[in-house]
């Protein structure tokens, strides 16, 4: 298919992270039905890394292929690192997505950073433990 | 093999079309307007076409306007006839399900001066009659209203509303752009007094379609300058184009109730196939009055162009209503006037059977959807994502 890299094909047939996290430390969403794209980012956090994470995702073959990329590439960094990863470094890190398609790595860099910010106000008493991110 | 399920978004030529074609590129090349024999020669040929073209839809040849396409034709029934009647009135009558060029159109019309009624439509995507007869004003002109949607296949109740156009006095456009050539269409039986036709939908070429106007009705031409088309649509015919429509609008008389029976039982066979395998899934589009080669179904919890994508990878290749497979990025408009939730109309597939699909095909389908289904299911983040 000549309009996605091999990079996201890749990454559309074989996804990293993809699943469930039972008691995530940290869950993040970000989308819109309406538009046909929905992410969950899970993590667990220990000493202010990240060790494990999770994504599902609703959404189209880039959609898929963000959440893959944008998980392995989180997986082991600090929070500060994880936060600073714009959707200019994912798309590019995929060899580069269709201009049209854009958004959808936008969409991941937010659910991660969501997934962050919930984990923080969580350790800070803020909020009620989320339920799991797997469907019962 | 490859698997084409995408008949609906068109068609190859049948191969007595490509033949019959080819001498109209280097052999036979007079302008039809040349007034010697060359000219003669392709001026016979368009006749030929125009005639087979017209008893496809029982109209008479002199009534038939050659255009580039479904699309061009929907423009000019509905700007041509606005420009036209604008003394008599202002207001037209669309479906919320119109293919979007006749959408696209009213809406420059509304820019300019008009008003649009645009009619609701119910779960199935069907117009209400009534709906009609109750938008009808003074200034109202013309009524234009799809034969068969291309997204969800439904057939609307043309007959009626032609009935009720006709005893309005009201001039009745309809859009036969994917039904042409595909199931009967009548233009004396349904009231029409315009009707679009597509080549590429019925296996002709691309780039040729036409718009039949009834002897008496009135139309500003859209492009201005020459004498072809008496006037009405000038500039130089698109002559294989026309000849290769001319071919297979004959094709599909003659072998249309073949055709029906063909597709019918295909595409039934896939519908089948896949629900019995897939759980969680709806048909979208009425359960009987629809085009008998298209089907559209919704997979809870798994987005449209992801599907595409995997069936690509095994070499079938469909469609979606998706909006991510929209270059728009806009949300399917027939499908949210049928009622379907985001995700739902997020969800679809788009398969279209036609004559070179075989059974192996539908049984190829039926093998490799389900493991897809199943694998986007597992990572998807939609609420309902049961495997």
């Amino acid at each position: 298919m000549m309009k996605y890299s091999e990079k996201v094909m890749d990454h559309f047939r074989n996804p990293r992270n993809a699943g469930d996290m039972s008691n995530p430390d940290g869950v993040g969403k970000e989308g819109n039905p309406v538009c046909g794209d929905m992410m969950e980012i899970a993590i667990k956090v220990d000493d202010d890394k990240i060790t494990d994470i999770k994504f599902k995702t609703f959404g189209c073959g880039s959609a898929i292929a963000v959440s893959s990329m944008i998980t392995e590439m989180a997986k082991g960094m600090s929070l500060d690192q994880a936060l600073s990863i714009s959707k200019e470094m994912v798309a590019k890190e995929l060899d580069g997505l269709p201009p049209n398609k854009m958004h959808c790595s936008n969409l991941g860099s937010k659910a991660l950073k969501n997934a962050i910010e919930n984990y923080k106000a969580r350790k800070a008493g803020k909020e009620v433990a989320a339920e799991p991110l797997a469907v019962e | 093999m490859d698997v084409y399920l995408d008949y609906i978004a068109s068609t190859p030529c049948l191969p007595e079309v490509t033949k019959a074609v080819l001498p109209y590129f280097s052999e036979i090349y007079g302008n039809p307007q040349s007034d010697h024999e060359p000219g003669w020669k392709s001026k016979m040929a368009m006749n030929e076409a125009r005639n087979d073209i017209a008893m496809l839809i029982n109209s008479t040849p002199e009534e038939l306007i050659f255009t580039s396409s479904g699309t061009e034709s929907n423009n000019f029934a509905l700007k041509g006839i606005a420009h036209a009647y604008s003394s008599k009135g202002k207001h037209i009558i669309i479906s919320q399900v119109e293919h979007r060029s006749i959408l696209t159109s009213a809406k420059f019309l509304e820019k300019n001066g008009y008003t649009i009624s645009i009619l609701p439509v119910d779960k199935y995507g069907l117009v209400d009659p009534e709906d009609v007869r109750k938008a009808i004003t003074p200034e109202t002109i013309l009524v234009s209203i799809i034969h068969a949607n291309n997204e969800i296949g439904t057939i609307e109740p043309v007959e009626e509303i032609g009935r009720i156009t006709r005893e309005k006095d009201l001039l009745f456009h309809v859009d036969a752009g994917a039904s042409g050539g595909i199931v009967p269409v009548d233009v004396n039986a349904i009231n029409a007094d315009l009707l679009t036709l597509s080549a590429h939908n019925f296996y002709g070429p691309k780039g040729v379609g036409a718009l039949f106007v009834r002897k008496g009705v009135k139309i500003t031409p859209l492009i201005h300058g020459g004498a072809q088309e008496r006037g009405r649509r000038t500039g130089i015919e698109n002559l294989p184009g026309i000849v290769g429509m001319g071919v297979a609008a004959r094709a599909a008389r003659i072998d249309m109730d073949e055709r029906l029976v063909y597709f019918k039982r295909l595409r039934d066979k896939l519908a089948a196939g896949l629900t019995e395998k897939i759980p969680n899934t709806v048909y979208n589009g009425h359960p009987d009055k629809r085009l008998p080669h298209l089907l559209n179904m919704s997979f809870e919890g798994v987005e449209g162009e992801s599907m595409l994508l995997s069936l690509a990878d095994e070499g079938i290749y469909a469609s979606s209503s998706s909006t991510c497979t929209m270059m728009s990025l806009e949300t399917s408009h027939v499908l949210l006037a049928i009622g379907l939730s985001g995700y739902l109309a997020n969800s679809t597939l788009l398969m279209s059977v036609g004559l070179y699909n075989t059974d192996k095909d539908i049984d190829r389908v039926i093998d490799a959807l389900p493991p897809i289904v199943q694998r986007l299911r597992a990572m998807s983040a939609a609420p309902s994502a049961i495997g």
